[in-house]
């Protein structure tokens, strides 16, 4: 362990500010891209399922009509 | 080699691939980031001249040599789906540009960050600096051709064209603290001679970088799965686990 004290952990010598701010930059970055890149593939799924049940949709409608036609 | 790989050419076995993969990366590239900074942050010795200001160097170092393997990475995927017609290819080279792009962003950063106290400016147009600027602007234009296309044969095509000729920015990157007079300091790791770093702060500092690696290997594996799946809506099996999901 280099530092005394938990106080010189945060203080870094004097360049706290710029050490915490990039790891703090560095790891929220990344922290933003896996939470996307992890719901991406459900948010397609959805989009997939969605595009599915609308399409059953209007063909049940479709078929609706025809029948009252007849 | 040929005959092996092929069955992996089909969207469905790559994504279970894939699958398999993930975690291995996932719980490496996690534990491997996770000592290398902690190992960086309070164990490794201070530097004699830029004190406790270097450890920036645990997370720029590693941020910066992936903004660069990415980009090259994504171009030779979109070189072989141009080629070869094989639309994996394509599809893993944008799954790979938003996390290049990241990485990039957080070099320019902690670059930033660790500029300030040590040279007195948070920017200067420099040859390092400005070689790496380019390069996320590469990155974003990749990522706005590949947006812009309904047709993503037609995306993959146009988004690749410009990775492959962006390529010609990696050697400028890489080579610009020789080439020119740069405030930015040479390079730290070398291969072929002694490293310019003590084993104290080089075993951290390549921890990260294959921690970093990794855990981007994770990143882009998810976003590979998450791109087979918005591409083959129309197969019976991506179908099926759609309605699944919906019924869960």
């Amino acid at each position: 362990m280099q530092f005394d004290s938990l106080q010189a952990f945060f203080n870094m010598g004097g360049y706290g500010f710029f050490v915490w701010c990039s790891y703090g930059i560095t790891f929220g970055s990344i922290g933003i891209l896996i939470y996307l890149s992890a719901t991406q593939e459900k948010r397609n799924l959805k989009h997939i399922a969605d595009k599915l049940k609308r399409d059953e949709r209007l063909k049940a409608i479709r078929r609706n009509k025809n029948e009252s036609k007849a | 080699m040929w005959k092996w790989l092929h069955p992996y050419a089909s969207p469905e076995k790559a994504y279970q691939l894939s699958t398999t993969l993930f975690p291995w990366f996932a719980v490496l590239g996690f534990s491997l980031t996770l000592i290398g900074t902690i190992w960086g942050l309070m164990f490794a010795p201070t530097d004699y001249q830029q004190g406790d200001s270097y450890r920036i160097i645990f997370i720029h170092v590693p941020a910066a040599s992936m903004s660069m393997s990415v980009y090259v990475g994504m171009a030779i995927a979109s070189f072989i789906g141009m080629v070869w017609q094989l639309k994996l290819a394509d599809w893993s080279a944008a799954a790979m540009a938003p996390v290049g792009a990241v990485m990039t962003f957080i070099a320019l950063i902690t670059g930033s960050f660790w500029g300030k106290p040590m040279w007195g400016a948070w920017w200067v147009w420099d040859a390092r600096l400005t070689s790496e600027l380019i390069l996320l602007f590469l990155y974003l234009g990749v990522i706005a051709l590949y947006a812009s296309f309904e047709d993503k044969v037609v995306a993959a095509r146009a988004a690749g064209i410009l990775a492959i000729v962006g390529v010609i920015n990696i050697p400028i990157i890489k080579y610009s603290v020789d080439w020119w007079n740069s405030l930015h300091q040479g390079s730290t790791i070398k291969i072929t001679e002694k490293s310019a770093i003590t084993n104290d702060m080089l075993y951290p500092l390549l921890m990260n970088i294959f921690g970093f690696g990794l855990l981007i290997g994770a990143i882009v594996i998810m976003r590979f799965k998450a791109e087979i799946i918005a591409r083959s809506g129309m197969r019976p099996w991506v179908k099926t686990m759609a309605l699944e999901g919906e019924n869960k």
